[in-house]
């Protein structure tokens, strides 16, 4: 089970400690000025772009006839509002016809790089971004949503904006920003079988709530978090908005520089030890201060679940459903009853074997190589159980196109689920693809959030293997008998 | 960019923690490419869920403040949130915190968010269901004079309310630094070489 230490530290001492953690050291490297009582003009690296937060910005500029700053520091493409059948180009929803169409222009108008509908590179924007190499170690990163801390992955500082900071940084290539408080999360131990990197992530928020990291940095740290792939890692990351953190990084490694290396915007040959060089500088000293620090334990940890409408209601699925009796704090008492009621689950019931009538796969958590994977090893020689509708949803064309070449796509066609086109599809029900009201669907997507799926509908957040599981019995179901042992 | 500098209403009590920006403004509702037109969804799915929903409430009607509990506007970082609480009506909303990225966003749009302590918010949502309770925010005092005369300070970052209060745009700022901003840039793309 997670255990936590929770130390909070007075106020940060590390204006009499020179030793540094890594958010300070990316931080002192992108301050360009800051006047006493000001906010600092931080200098944005990388801004990546999406249809759906960035025509505003646009327009701000160009009212105020101002170019783009830095062209070449922008990556865009389309994810949010675009459908994920086939014959997608085919935008039926004439809103999200025009956003898309919008971004193209933009794009085209500013000499932006757009990853466009079969550019070969087309993708939910955080699947895109480190698969180009662009997001790299001591960065600055951001984009106009919440999921930007997936790129901490890389030991980069990530963060989401709102449309009008995503304007500001195309005017100026630079943001006004207040530094973040910080807090150091240790991941101990080793992962059980049938346990990944978005278990861990739920027992964090499950820990400490929606608002528990409201105002920081995390830096994750651990023999766990070294042990994990960049795309585990990113899972991790991607999450850090659910428990209010403002970004989540992990200090950079081989693993990191061995992802990057040979990429389209990796540094190249040439000046490539010493990019790795640079890069190894941002990580923390030892003796490094934080403002709180956290102990995660693994090695007691079961697939989890979230059992309400918010990540932190979230509990090991081999648990019941909390009663609102369960808690002592009578604002979490209320928002237990008002989840469980629109959930539609009972207190004290087993959480495993829970109906579930969709399920899908997919997402800038959950939606990479590895993720598809693991579904097809459990799906392979399998099927769907016949009342679940299960979409399958590479993040990425690049991710797609491996699926293929790797035939995961059969596998998950001749089990009985669909395999989908390149988006974000049914993580926030924004495009085509929506769970119908009343509907439950097991998804490895981010929020549970009521009706984020689409209106009316329940969210389950798990992990691609639990997901796999659940859809072949038709209930919630933890993965770890469908997986070879140890 | 409006800035209000006082403003005097009643308030509409929203008793719930953690309101996350997909209860704000459900992304089916952020397929425009304008800021306008959001203000007929907000808080739409809880609307129609409910009809004792304090915005289906005849007496809350007109009201421009929001009084809420903790972690008000948690989740995605759609700026639309707050473009859907302006779009309403709405000019401020108290609470007892407020998410991060939520407070970014609206502090760029100079809609206001307080701060205050818990037992005065719990107050508020009990004594404002009577849909007359009537709040003043000043900015520039940074008080808030509660129905029954009580004044409490809150505390507001002195940046942003130099900027609301004047209507300072972020982008005339940074460029202010564009020169600087330009060799900064410079000597960073030389040191990756």
């Amino acid at each position: 089970m997670a255990n936590t230490d929770t130390q909070k530290k007075s106020s940060k001492e590390s204006s009499k400690n020179s030793a540094l953690n890594i958010i300070d050291k990316i931080w002192n490297a992108h301050v360009v000025k800051q006047l006493e009582g000001h906010p600092a003009v931080l200098s944005i690296d990388l801004m990546l772009i999406h249809e759906v937060t960035s025509a505003q910005a646009f327009q701000t500029i160009d009212q105020k006839g101002l170019k783009v700053f830095a062209p070449s520091a922008l990556l865009a493409t389309i994810d949010h509002s675009i459908p994920t059948r086939k014959n997608r180009h085919e935008i039926f929803d004439e809103a999200a016809r025009v956003q898309v169409e919008t971004l193209r222009q933009n794009c085209k108008n500013h000499g932006i790089a757009f990853m466009d509908f079969d550019s070969g590179n087309q993708g939910i924007v955080h699947v895109v971004g480190p698969e180009l190499g662009a997001t790299q170690p001591g960065m600055t990163v951001v984009c106009g949503d919440s999921h930007t801390s997936t790129h901490g992955a890389f030991g980069a500082l990530a963060f989401g904006i709102g449309t009008s900071e995503v304007g500001h940084v195309l005017a100026t290539g630079c943001l006004l920003q207040e530094k973040p408080k910080t807090m150091k999360v240790e991941f101990k131990g080793n992962f059980k079988i049938g346990v990944y990197a978005k278990d861990a992530i739920l027992a964090l928020i499950g820990e400490i709530g929606i608002g528990g990291a409201t105002g920081h940095v995390i830096e994750y740290t651990g023999d766990a978090i070294r042990a994990m792939s960049m795309e585990e890692r990113m899972t991790v990351c991607n999450m850090s908005i659910e428990c209010g953190a403002r970004a989540g990084l992990i200090a950079p490694d081989e693993k990191a520089y061995s992802y990057i290396k040979g990429r389209r915007y990796a540094p190249v040959a040439s000046i490539w030890d010493k990019a790795v060089e640079r890069w190894n500088s941002f990580k923390s000293d030892a003796g490094a201060c934080y403002d709180q620090n956290l102990t995660i334990d693994l090695d007691n940890l079961g697939p989890m679940i979230t059992w309400g409408t918010n990540p932190g209601q979230a509990a090991q699925l081999s648990q019941a459903v909390p009663s609102p009796s369960d808690f002592s704090d009578p604002a979490k008492k209320v928002a237990t009853e008002k989840a469980l009621d629109y959930v539609g689950l009972e207190a004290g019931a087993q959480l495993t074997g829970t109906p579930v009538d969709w399920a899908f796969v997919g997402s800038c958590t959950n939606g990479r190589i590895e993720d598809l994977r693991i579904a097809a090893g459990i799906l392979k020689g399998r099927k769907v159980n016949p009342n679940v509708t299960f979409y399958v949803v590479p993040g990425s064309e690049v991710v797609m196109a491996q699926a293929q070449k790797e035939g995961l796509d059969v596998i998950f066609t001749e089990a009985g689920a669909q395999f989908r086109m390149p988006g974000c599809s049914l993580c926030l029900g924004m495009n085509d693809d929506k769970v119908p009201a009343g509907k439950r669907c097991v998804s490895s997507s981010n929020r549970n959030f009521m009706g984020r799926q689409g209106p009316g509908s329940v969210t389950h957040l798990a992990s691609p293997a639990t997901v796999a599981a659940s859809a072949i019995e038709g209930k919630l179901t933890s993965p770890v008998d469908y997986l070879p042992k140890a | 960019m409006k800035a209000y500098k006082t403003i005097k209403s009643k308030v509409m009590p929203l008793p719930l923690k953690d309101v996350d920006t997909d209860m704000i403004i459900p992304a089916q509702f952020m397929t425009s490419i304008s800021r306008d037109g959001y203000g007929e969804n907000l808080f739409v799915r809880l609307r129609q869920a409910d009809p004792q929903f304090p915005s289906n409430q005849e007496k809350y009607k007109g009201a421009e403040i929001i009084v809420a509990d903790h972690n008000f506007g948690c989740g995605s970082s759609r700026e639309h949130a707050v473009w859907a609480l302006d779009g309403a009506g709405f000019k401020a909303v108290v609470a007892k915190s407020f998410a991060d990225i939520f407070a970014g966003n609206s502090a760029k749009n100079g809609f206001l968010l307080v701060v205050l302590p818990e037992e005065i918010i719990d107050r508020i949502l009990l004594e404002g269901r009577s849909g007359s309770y009537e709040l003043s925010i000043d900015l520039e005092k940074q008080t808030v004079r509660l129905a029954d005369g009580t004044e409490v300070s809150f505390e507001y970052n002195p940046f942003r309310k130099h900027c609301l209060l004047n209507g300072l745009d972020d982008i005339d700022y940074i460029l202010s630094f564009k020169d600087e901003i330009k060799a900064f840039k410079d000597k960073s793309a030389l040191t990756q070489k």
